[in-house]
């Protein structure tokens, strides 16, 4: 085992990616020398060359429409999006080419894409770079979205997302990028069977009282509220996949609680709470004892970032939350 | 022209002031400016450079979450800007500090945004200066829309759009070069080629020299010394001109260099050289227009002095306006979400007021 970065645990995941599988290619801006702007690349093209690790010109609609082509050249491409606010432009390609390749040619074509996208906030950062999109993509049939909550988990999903054959938007929490975890380098992903399934949800704590969902960022943040909760037990399932959502480890959980806060960053409006509310509401219905619960960010554009602390859910509203869905 | 500096670049650029401070003509333009002007324009120089300075040094200390210098621009920018009339229109990006102070925007108002008080700062069109853009290129494709609106109007006002050799390879950037040419908007691209796009060089987003770019897209281009300040501002007047009566837009590359990280989150170090930086550290805009003011006994060393001292005067009142700043009210997150009365943003901002107040209640 090793002490890594959520940023390292990428790297050496990409790494192990791009040893397996030759047709494994990075593509984006300035992931060559510079690293990317967060580091996550760090040294790859060093290692592998620049003809596997490639600087793109800055044009994020080249990147991933250039990545269809890759891919039905053959090519298994890794991308990389700087920002999440930086997205946009290639959302034309991702929606209606990305995403519909493959069931236009009825199968006759993959596109084994995976496009990484720093998001979320709570960096202090400029406007553009504290976004949570992935209701956008969560939406969109055919793509599967990813989003890791430790480096552990990170290591492992990255290498899974690369080695599907579908595209996968692969979200990565932004202000957990330096959080530190034990890595299990030895294992490779790619060994089926010996690692967990990247679409299921995991319980990351057991509790009694309340089930907490959350994903990405905000995991770390639900379990720190669950350890400081006195008097509720708060059971937390990190759902890491938001497309599939695994409803059979969800449902589960609230059997044995009887109640679902969801907490994510993104705002609440069509998000992806509202989906899993929708079908929770269906699944489990005679078990649950409290309507459901959501903590997210407000219907706004993300704040100016000294206003950030009160977008995004914490702690206090975490807790809050559990205590409401008691009271019923 | 430059020698020196066309046998390291092999570039032809438009120069009127050598990087030594002297004086030369050229066969297609040239500029004719009083000594209150040309002194106007060093002082804006050395005053945004004072800012920009001191905005770096504010982030260092914690009280600006990020900066993107305009070291070395000064020139591209000020003249650029300078050239422009009152009525016509800047869309600048977020490195464009010299032509914000040019439209009038003060240094707190540009400050506020990067402290993260707030995401904008001023009224875009009482200052005739669209926003900082940070998504890149996505402005320049405003800048045509705006000149069209110009256009549909029967003015005489012309848009500048600026953006940097980066936004060369973007969809919208091109797009907007489309646009213009069909409807012979009247706005001027002004492209500052600072060398770097983050960590990539020119070259990676254009493979010939981008002024050429405007060609193909039917518009003239032109290539000026972006560290000459007059250069620039007989480049920009003449494709001001041009739009302003009617026969549509200019591409100018203001060849130039970011002497600083792309932003104070960067390491350039990775990725470039240090001798590229002594090289243009020679060309520096600023020296070369003061050395010109004191040849030609336009300025003396007390008007040096005094534009010092301004910029002492400047740095001080930054440094304590930024430090006045305070974080805005919470609830003002949902203030402009709409122009109308929206029920769900009503029904958050009281939530969230409620929810903040229950904390009041159990400290008091």
């Amino acid at each position: 085992m090793t002490n890594l970065t959520m940023v390292k645990a990428i790297n050496a995941g990409l790494r192990k990616a791009m040893e397996h599988d030759p047709k494994v290619i990075l593509f984006g801006e300035d992931i060559g020398r510079l690293g990317g702007v967060f580091r996550v690349t760090d040294n790859l093209q060093k290692d592998f060359g620049t003809h596997r690790v490639m600087d793109a010109p800055l044009a994020e609609s080249g990147i991933v429409g250039t990545a269809v082509g890759l891919a039905m050249r053959g090519y298994r491409p890794v991308l990389e999006i700087q920002f999440d606010g930086f997205v946009y432009p290639s959302f034309n390609q991702i929606v209606s080419q990305v995403a519909k390749f493959h069931r236009r040619m009825a199968g006759a074509v993959m596109m084994p894409i995976t496009i990484r996208i720093p998001y979320g906030g709570g960096i202090g950062a400029v406007e553009h770079h504290s976004e949570s999109p992935e209701a956008y993509f969560a939406h969109t049939a055919g793509l599967r979205v990813l989003t890791p909550s430790d480096p552990q988990a990170a290591y492992l999903t990255i290498q899974q997302a690369i080695a599907c054959n579908d595209p996968v938007i692969y979200f990565e929490p932004k202000r957990r990028y330096w959080d530190k975890g034990e890595v299990d380098e030895s294992v490779s992903a790619l060994d089926v069977g010996s690692v967990a399934d990247p679409w299921r949800a995991r319980v990351v704590r057991t509790g009694s009282d309340v089930t907490v969902a959350c994903y990405g960022p905000t995991v770390r943040t639900c379990l720190e509220a669950a350890q400081a909760s006195p008097d509720i037990s708060i059971e937390v399932v990190d759902l890491q996949s938001l497309s599939p959502i695994d409803f059979d480890t969800l449902v589960s959980s609230i059997e044995r609680t009887g109640r679902l806060v969801i907490v994510h960053e993104a705002s609440m409006s069509g998000g992806v709470g509202a989906e899993i509310a929708a079908r929770i509401s269906e699944k489990c219905f005679y078990t649950l004892e409290a309507p459901v619960i959501r903590v997210t960010g407000f219907d706004v554009p993300y704040p100016a970032s000294r206003l950030e602390e009160y977008f995004l859910p914490d702690l206090d509203r975490v807790l809050d939350a559990a205590e409401r869905a008691m009271r019923y | 022209m430059d020698e020196r500096m066309n046998r390291i670049d092999g570039i032809h650029a438009v120069q009127l002031l050598t990087p030594e401070g002297q004086r030369v003509s050229h066969p297609d333009y040239d500029i004719t400016l009083s000594d209150s002007e040309l002194q106007g324009l060093y002082r804006d120089m050395v005053l945004v450079r004072r800012i920009d300075n001191e905005a770096t040094a504010l982030q260092r200390q914690g009280e600006l979450g990020l900066w993107a210098p305009c070291l070395g621009q000064e020139a591209a920018q000020i003249g650029s800007a300078r050239a422009m009339a009152p009525n016509d229109f800047a869309f600048p990006t977020f490195r464009e500090h010299g032509v914000t102070w040019s439209r009038g925007i003060t240094p707190l108002e540009m400050l506020g945004i990067l402290r993260g008080v707030t995401s904008g700062g001023w009224d875009p069109q009482a200052r005739k200066c669209g926003p900082y853009s940070i998504v890149i290129g996505a402005q320049v494709l405003h800048g045509v829309g705006y000149a069209m609106g110009i256009q549909l109007d029967g003015a005489e006002d012309v848009a500048v759009t600026y953006f940097g050799d980066g936004a060369m390879a973007q969809g919208d950037v091109n797009e907007a070069f489309v646009f213009a040419a069909a409807f012979s908007a009247p706005v001027v691209f002004f492209c500052q080629n600072n060398q770097w796009a983050i960590s990539q060089p020119r070259d990676h987003q254009s493979n010939v020299q981008i002024y050429e770019r405007a060609a193909g897209f039917g518009f003239p281009g032109v290539q000026v010394d972006g560290n000459d300040i007059l250069a620039v501002m007989a480049v920009t007047k003449v494709a001001l001109e041009r739009a302003r009566t009617g026969n549509g837009p200019t591409l100018i590359e203001a060849y130039t260099y970011r002497m600083g990280a792309h932003t104070t989150s960067d390491d350039p170090t990775r990725y470039r050289l240090a001798g590229e930086i002594e090289t243009w550290r020679l060309r520096d805009p600023i020296e070369r227009l003061k050395v010109y003011l004191a040849r030609q006994g336009i300025a003396d060393r007390s008007f040096f002095d005094q534009i010092e001292k301004e910029g002492d005067d400047l740095a001080e009142q930054i440094r304590q306006g930024v430090r006045a700043m305070v974080p805005p009210d919470p609830a003002s997150m949902f203030d402009h979400v709409y122009s109308q009365p929206h029920a769900r943003i009503d029904e958050q901002r009281s939530e969230l007021v409620e929810y903040l107040a229950s904390f009041q209640d159990s400290v008091g």
